[in-house]
């Protein structure tokens, strides 16, 4: 009786936790029309001749966010120009953290001269339809025809205390790869980071 | 006479958990050897940092629940996520403040993609993050939201 109830709990835990959808490499990534720092709405399909995007879900408040702020910074100088720009998404309900509400989200954008869109996700529907589960969480997508393909979804590298320290530079290889017409020999990889604020 | 005794025991009691505080810096092979167990016992792992607030926020849960719950095989493990240079600056000082009583492992492995998946194939690495387990009795759930006291005992209690 004890190991049915504690199946049963388990199961319905199991079911409320992992239901959450969510990409995996190889699916077709959704493009969306999300509010930009600007005012103005942004989507993939209007940043032309973009042979694929960084899309990294991230945010004002978490340590780890702000320890790859820098690193994101890096990643669009050095991509956009050859067709692989970054889009920041914030997909956290600022009822649970006032700290990432869309005018701190402007603040800091301006504070740390972001170069990219940094977009809110209010109703989280596209973090949701990602499978972003934490700040920073990456999702490289790749045009192919008419289509972008999730190339890669996980960490920007393998360590985040220190970007000098990082041997394994997950996302920038991956682009590399991508530029040379391959296919990212590491397409998926886990990392700590803080849980996305969901709505209750 | 008794009540004397009562007395003395109930202040070695809260002396001797004041002083069960204990935390070390300890690399994934220690975790492992925790996770693989075979003790008939149930285990919670909890991960955390102390600069995650909802972390921060729960684990009153899981001091709580330690000390209701003494008498049974249940034992708490919060490991720590924080990184190991700021053990003695940042991490004790937090413990000490917050008067944490429960083991604190903190975890020294930055290369997180080599061990998230080993302890759960799920966890995506996103903290709060909880394992409750009994190797022995096959049993095992995980919790990837930050818990209160109650739902965490409702959880826990059928499996004691």
């Amino acid at each position: 009786m004890k190991k049915l109830s504690f199946l049963l709990i388990a199961l319905l835990i199991n079911l409320l936790v992992f239901a959450q959808e969510g990409y995996k490499v190889g699916d077709k990534g959704m493009d969306f029309s999300l509010k930009n720092i600007d005012g103005k709405m942004f989507s993939l399909a209007s940043v032309k001749d973009a042979k694929g995007f960084i899309v990294v879900f991230t945010c004002n408040h978490c340590p780890f966010s702000k320890l790859y702020e820098d690193r994101i910074i890096a990643l669009n100088k050095e991509f956009a120009p050859k067709g692989y720009s970054v889009v920041a998404i914030n997909p956290n309900d600022v009822k649970a953290e006032p700290d990432d509400s869309f005018e701190k989200m402007q603040e800091r954008a301006k504070e740390k001269g972001f170069t990219f869109p940094y977009l809110v996700d209010e109703s989280q529907k596209i973090a949701k339809t990602y499978g972003a589960a934490r700040t920073p969480h990456a999702f490289i997508l790749q045009k192919q025809g008419a289509e972008l393909k999730v190339v890669y979804i996980g960490a920007i590298d393998n360590n985040s205390e220190s970007a000098t320290a990082a041997d394994k530079k997950y996302v920038e290889d991956a682009i590399h790869e991508l530029l040379e017409g391959k296919k990212p020999t590491i397409t998926s990889t886990k990392a700590v980071g803080c849980s996305i604020k969901w709505k209750e | 006479m008794l009540k004397k005794t009562i007395f003395f025991c109930l202040i070695l009691f809260n002396y001797q958990i004041v002083c069960a505080q204990n935390a070390k810096i300890i690399k994934f092979d220690e975790l492992q050897n925790l996770l693989d167990t075979k003790s008939d016992s149930i285990y919670v792992i909890n991960f955390w940092a102390t600069w995650c607030a909802p972390c921060v926020k729960e684990l009153p849960a899981f001091e709580n629940l330690i000390v209701k719950y003494s008498s049974k095989k249940l034992r708490i493990v919060l490991v720590s996520l924080d990184f190991a240079t700021q053990f003695e600056k940042k991490v004790l000082p937090f413990l000490h403040k917050k008067q944490i009583k429960s083991e604190v492992w903190l975890l020294n492995e930055l290369d997180y993609d080599t061990w998230i998946g080993k302890v759960d194939q799920n966890w995506q690495g996103n903290i709060p993050f909880t394992l409750i387990f009994n190797n022995k009795q096959k049993t095992r759930l995980s919790i990837d939201k930050a818990v209160d006291e109650k739902e965490l005992e409702k959880i826990i209690l059928p499996l004691l």
